[in-house]
């Protein structure tokens, strides 16, 4: 197979487009980071409080806290412990958190609290399915369960439709005799749910208790609620163990497995234990930067983001340079416009973002204006270069404190941050605006001042787009297609837009040419 | 005519544009490492007087404060002078004396000047004001050319020259710009001087124009600018082919003036000659290019013309067939 030999720098430029746009699509669709900014997502903000009252001696305060949870990711965790020592602790069961204290008197309250956001994928559960034994029952227990799981077994088709039935079972308004027999008895009728575990473990189901919350209940004190979990052999189920419902509600935030407390204490008293929720917004970058490290992703660890919240912004500035710089390389080579000095505008466009635009042309009009007759004035002096320079730079501050001091005495707070225009580069712009005025008219001056005015002012809009600058920040490999692009522009030898009006009159049909 | 479709006539007329210029031909034809021997155009002079091509004499070379006084003190006697900054771009920081009265100079342009203020401009001149990068630059003191008044009505006032565009060797463009009283005696087609299209076959004047526009009588004095016979072309355009023996930059822009005494003086190089001789000449350059291009890959290397008369000789040939061969 021979393939048309491409010239090495459309190779160069193909590579950079692939590589910065690919890197960007993988962030977009399989790590989630938005296009656009400010894109909000769910959150919910979930504290545990467990209050004990102590007497004095030592102390010691376990709490059950959510681990891997189906549907649902984790962004930060904190533990509000006082005085107490705190040990986190992973078990089968799930993690605990343990508080403790030598000596404890009084009432204390001791939290947990984490940030919730929905992460796609398959509801499952972090545990693998114990089969249970047959479960060793006195009589009249162990006939009334056989007789019901026979019974059951006959209605049901599968395991799914097996459990659904018991559950329906259990939840009937007339239940039958063997039920009855179940849940009036204090030793196994404690709860349906266990209940319901119990005669399942009869068919030889696996089957686990759930306690969770609903994420969006309203209520100040969420309450907790039970699910349980079967196991057919290749999924986890979730079932309503109140309605038979086999259903994972999109809200239900799995906080522990089995059954047991949620807290317990010993040598003190557990007073209260509380959960509240809190619904927020937060923002999908937070959230696909934390999906990002979770699925530990180095794309993320080298990108502005994972910087310090206050140097992001110096970095934000920092990535829209190129940016800047490609519109100067568009306005010069493809429009074909003029400037003094090849960034100079860049540097206009960045003390702009200070100042505003408006405020930024006639401050910059303003000192250049006045800076342009003072430099008139020292060319009858007759000074040397250097020291020109120097004047005019010094007059250039003069004039940028005179009009801040003006502008603040007048209540006009824009005009103080006319400290931010680079006053060299500015002096230089005076420089040779003199120069060229002297040399080619003021006509050629004119035209090259307001092209260096013009092309900051749209250096600026582009620096400025919000959309631009929130993808630069997310999508810092968006800086190759910019180097690819420039280097593409690098190689285009066409006219330049300008160059249309220049050689208008070139541009005659051939029949013509003779004229 | 819509934007595209001049864009689409430029390009079949081969109009080239400084995109194309400069990606296409400086930077492949124009080694750096001879920059210094067109930009400074002190060195330039001594290459091209090594080759044997006449230019206009040094009086004197400007490279410390401390020389300027002494210098220009020496210039009481003389009224007649050009002060240039060596490595200048695009004639800026010339200064034309043209005589000398009352204890002061006459500028071109009629302004007096007198000892301080020239010694201000030089230094102006030697801090490197007029230099591309600002880095401190020499100034040098020429010799006046006294203009041979063979264009005779096609001047009014200052110094008309002739600007060739020679490539790899071989003159391809041709043109004379014409200073006028709008343009204040410069030779600057920027400030309103004729650029006119001069044949290279037979070096007649084909075409002139203004900034953009055609024009086919002089504003100062009426004369017609088109069908005026260049006086001694071949010549001309020997010399021009042969300043590519001294500085071999193979884009390359040749000024030259006529002297009334002297004849022909190759004035200065240029390695980035500027496009408004398309304009002049109402052509496209590349035609031409793609012609000396295609003439260059055809001859075997060995019996490429080492001489510059033989590829005047050539270039005339391929003007005769209209670049097309």
């Amino acid at each position: 197979m021979t393939f048309p030999r491409l010239p090495h720098w459309l190779v160069l430029v193909l590579i950079l487009l692939i590589t910065g746009l690919s890197a960007t699509l993988y962030k977009v669709t399989e790590l989630g980071f938005p296009i656009a900014p400010d894109e909000q997502s769910e959150a919910w903000t979930v504290q545990a409080r467990v209050q004990v009252r102590a007497t004095g001696g030592p102390v010691k305060v376990n709490l059950r806290l959510p681990g891997r949870t189906p549907g649902f990711n984790r962004l930060n965790e904190t533990f509000v412990s006082r005085d107490f020592g705190l040990t986190l602790e992973n078990h089968r069961r799930g993690r605990e958190a343990e508080w403790a204290r030598r000596r404890a008197r009084g009432t204390h309250n001791l939290y947990h609290r984490a940030t919730w956001f929905r992460s796609p994928g398959e509801a499952s559960l972090p545990v693998s399915p114990q089969y249970p034994p047959v479960p060793d029952l006195p009589e009249p227990f162990a006939t009334a369960a056989a007789t019901l799981v026979e019974d059951v077994r006959e209605h049901s088709a599968d395991i799914a439709s097996y459990t659904a039935e018991m559950l329906r079972r259990l939840n009937s308004s007339d239940p039958s005799q063997e039920i009855r027999l179940f849940l009036t008895s204090p030793e196994y009728g404690s709860d349906w749910t266990t209940t319901a575990q119990l005669l399942l473990a009869g068919a030889r189901i696996p089957s686990v208790q759930l306690l969770g919350i609903r994420l969006n209940s309203l209520e100040q004190r969420a309450p907790l609620v039970r699910w349980l979990a079967i196991h057919n052999e290749q999924n986890w189920l979730f079932f309503n163990p109140l309605t038979a419902e086999q259903i994972l509600p999109d809200d239900f935030l799995l906080w522990s497995i089995g059954d047991g407390p949620l807290a317990w204490v010993t040598g003190a008293e557990l007073t209260d234990t509380q959960i509240t929720i809190q619904r927020n917004s937060l923002s999908s970058l937070e959230l696909a930067t934390q999906r990002a490290a979770e699925k530990d992703s180095r794309l993320v660890d080298f990108s502005p983001l994972g910087l310090p919240l206050h140097a992001q912004n110096l970095y934000q500035m920092l990535l829209m340079i190129p940016l800047g710089a490609l519109m100067i390389v568009l306005l010069r080579n493809i429009v074909g416009m003029r400037s003094f000095g090849t960034f100079m505008p860049v540097l206009i466009a960045l003390a702009f973002r200070e100042t505003r635009l408006l405020a930024g042309i006639i401050l910059f009009l303003v000192v250049v204006g006045v800076g342009l007759l003072l430099r008139f004035y020292l060319e009858r002096l007759r000074l040397l270069l250097v020291p020109r320079l120097a004047a005019v730079l010094t007059i250039v501050v003069i004039l940028l404190i005179g009009v801040g001091v003006v502008s603040y005495q007048l209540n006009i707070e824009v005009g103080l941050s006319v400290a931010l225009f680079p006053m060299v580069i500015i002096a230089m712009v005076i420089e040779r605006m003199s120069i060229s005025w002297e040399e080619r008219g003021p006509r050629d001056a004119m035209i090259e001042g307001a092209g260096s005015l013009v092309m900051a002012i749209l250096a600026f809009l582009v620096m400025e787009q919000m959309f631009l600058r929130h993808l630069m920040l997310v999508f810092p490999e968006l800086l190759l297609v910019v180097l690819g692009l420039t280097i593409a522009i690098g190689r285009y030898t066409g006219y330049r837009l300008s160059e249309l009006g220049r050689f208008r009159h070139l541009a005659k049909p051939p029949a013509d040419t003779a004229d | 005519m819509s934007l595209l479709a001049i864009f689409r006539q430029l390009n079949s007329h081969g109009v080239l544009g400084l995109n194309g210029r400069n990606g296409r031909y400086i930077m492949r034809c124009n080694n750096r490492r001879l920059y210094p021997f067109v930009d400074d155009k002190i060195l330039c002079k001594q290459r091209l007087k090594e080759a044997g091509i006449n230019v206009p004499d040094l009086l004197g070379t400007i490279a410390t404060q401390h020389d300027a006084a002494h210098l220009l003190g020496k210039l009481h006697n003389h009224g007649e002078f050009v002060i240039k900054p060596a490595n200048g771009s695009g004639g800026d920081g010339i200064l034309v004396i043209t005589s000398r009265r009352n204890q002061r100079w006459i500028t071109a342009s009629g302004k007096q000047i007198d000892l301080p203020t020239l010694e201000h401009y030089v230094s102006n001149i030697l801090t490197g004001m007029y230099s591309l990068a600002g880095h401190p630059d020499r100034a040098m003191i020429e010799a006046l050319v006294h203009f041979d008044p063979v264009f005779g009505d096609l001047t009014s006032q200052g110094v008309p020259d002739i600007r060739v565009i020679v490539y790899h060797g071989y003159p391809v463009m041709a043109m004379t710009r014409l200073p006028t009283r709008q343009s204040d005696g410069k030779a600057n087609l920027h400030q309103g001087a004729i650029g006119a299209g001069i044949d290279i076959g037979s070096g007649h004047t084909v075409n002139a124009v203004i900034q953009n526009y055609n024009v086919h009588e002089h504003p100062d004095t009426g004369a017609g600018l088109t069908g005026f016979q260049v006086p001694n072309w071949e010549m001309l355009l020997n010399l021009s082919a042969k300043c590519y023996d001294a500085v071999p930059l193979g884009y390359l822009g040749v000024d030259i003036v006529l002297d009334r005494e002297l004849g022909p003086l190759v004035l200065e190089l240029n390695a980035r000659p500027g496009l408004n001789i398309q304009i002049a000449n109402g052509a496209g350059l590349k035609p031409r290019l793609n012609a000396i291009d295609r003439l260059i890959k055809t001859t075997p290397s060995d019996s490429t013309p080492a001489d510059a008369n033989q590829r005047v000789t050539e270039a005339c040939r391929l003007n005769a067939h209209d670049w097309k061969l």
